[in-house]
């Protein structure tokens, strides 16, 4: 058999489209194969009750608990302050909620938030070092050994919920904690769920710190779950939803 | 070849300079004794054998840090069929109490600055009370 020219840029040709399909194809199985760490089958979210919360005014027990397991240092100084959970005043978390004719009590009224934790969260997508991701139980994570410092994600996250080390924390750390590092200056940093506490199956600090149990965490694909039970039986809101970010913070009001 | 005992006295004082920190060091004692390491007292076995950690513990932790930060896992088995905490602080550190008399002392030696202790704790830092 001869092989004309015209067969054997036909046969190139094709051999070249076929290793070049083979190649894209590939790529496509492994992006849909990559294990996404977490647990599978659980995804983490927080109810918090503000009715109950607010029994105890002026408790910062979550807060004190949070800050304290997590080496989170005290800046006076609004500039430089470094927030995990923290109160925000009713008009500033929910500005869609909040009305001319609301009191003023209702308008300050602080309530307590933290990072969403959301299904869709803008500061991974801007994340130039992948240094915070979404794990595939929700929660969105931080690698502070590759944050870079660039602060997209603080000016990405529409809650506020990142806070950015612009001096070293050590010092402002009043009792530090060796089983949990501390951060260092140029490192953007917020809530984690206590991603570790998780790991050795504890519940998060804030939600075991809560004398009033106005913090409900769990497991949001178990239908039996309290957290489940209160979305059901009670009328939430979340922060901002119209954002799209799909946060997983709810809120009873 | 006039220029020959120019040369011969050049390229001797060439050589004489360019060597001159090995000698100096080689006169002051420095270079010839190797950092002398306090190892744990209670405790034979490292997470991997001796030579391993010695010249890539860096590596290891470089997978420990992934492990735990990226996948979540928090386990690692050791090579005499131990289990471990994959932890710089709480594995590490509990047997090389001191990081200025173990892991500065050839950092130092070698003139490399890991910055692990930027944000992981060093248990002499809270023996000091301090910050």
């Amino acid at each position: 058999m001869s092989c004309t020219r015209r067969v054997f840029l036909g046969a190139a040709g094709l051999s070249a489209l076929a290793l070049a399909g083979k190649t894209a194809l590939n790529g496509l199985a492994r992006a849909a194969e990559t294990p996404r760490p977490g647990t599978p089958g659980v995804r983490w979210g927080m109810v918090i009750d503000t009715a109950a919360c607010l029994k105890d005014q002026g408790c910062t027990d979550c807060i004190a608990a949070c800050h304290a397991v997590h080496n989170v240092p005290a800046f006076p100084d609004r500039a430089h302050e470094i927030k995990w959970i923290w109160k925000e005043p009713f008009d500033r978390a929910f500005p869609e909620q909040a009305s001319p004719y609301m009191t003023r009590g209702m308008v300050e009224r602080p309530v307590l938030v933290l990072c969403n934790h959301c299904d869709n969260p803008p500061c991974v997508r801007v994340c130039p070092t992948q240094a915070t991701w979404k794990r595939a139980d929700g929660i969105v994570m931080m690698d502070w050994h590759r944050c870079i410092g660039c602060r997209y994600c603080v000016a990405a996250c529409p809650y506020g919920s990142r806070s950015f080390n612009w001096l070293d924390p050590r010092p402002r750390i009043a009792q530090i904690r060796p089983d949990f590092p501390t951060r260092s200056r140029g490192v953007v940093e917020k809530c984690t769920f206590c991603e570790e506490r998780l790991s050795q199956g504890l519940l998060p600090a804030c939600v075991e710190a809560c004398r009033e149990k106005a913090l409900v965490f769990g497991n949001l694909n178990d239908p039996a779950a309290p957290v489940r039970e209160l979305l059901r039986t009670r009328y939430t809101i979340r922060r901002k939803p119209e954002l799209g970010t799909h946060p997983e913070v709810h809120y009873l009001v | 070849m006039r220029d020959r005992g120019l040369i011969v006295v050049g390229l001797a004082l060439f050589l004489g300079l360019i060597t001159f920190p090995a000698w100096y060091n080689l006169a002051a004692g420095t270079t010839s004794r190797a950092p002398e390491l306090k190892r744990p007292a209670n405790e034979k076995n490292c997470v991997a054998p001796v030579e391993y950690m010695r010249t890539r513990h860096m590596e290891l932790l470089t997978a420990w840090r992934d492990q735990v930060v990226r996948e979540g896992k928090r386990e690692f088995t050791a090579f005499d069929g131990r289990t471990h905490q994959m932890s710089l602080s709480k594995t590490c550190m509990r047997c090389h109490e001191s990081k200025a008399d173990f892991c500065d002392k050839c950092h130092n030696y070698s003139g490399v600055t890991p910055y692990c202790w930027d944000c992981h704790i060093d248990p002499a830092l809270l023996r000091g009370g301090k910050a």
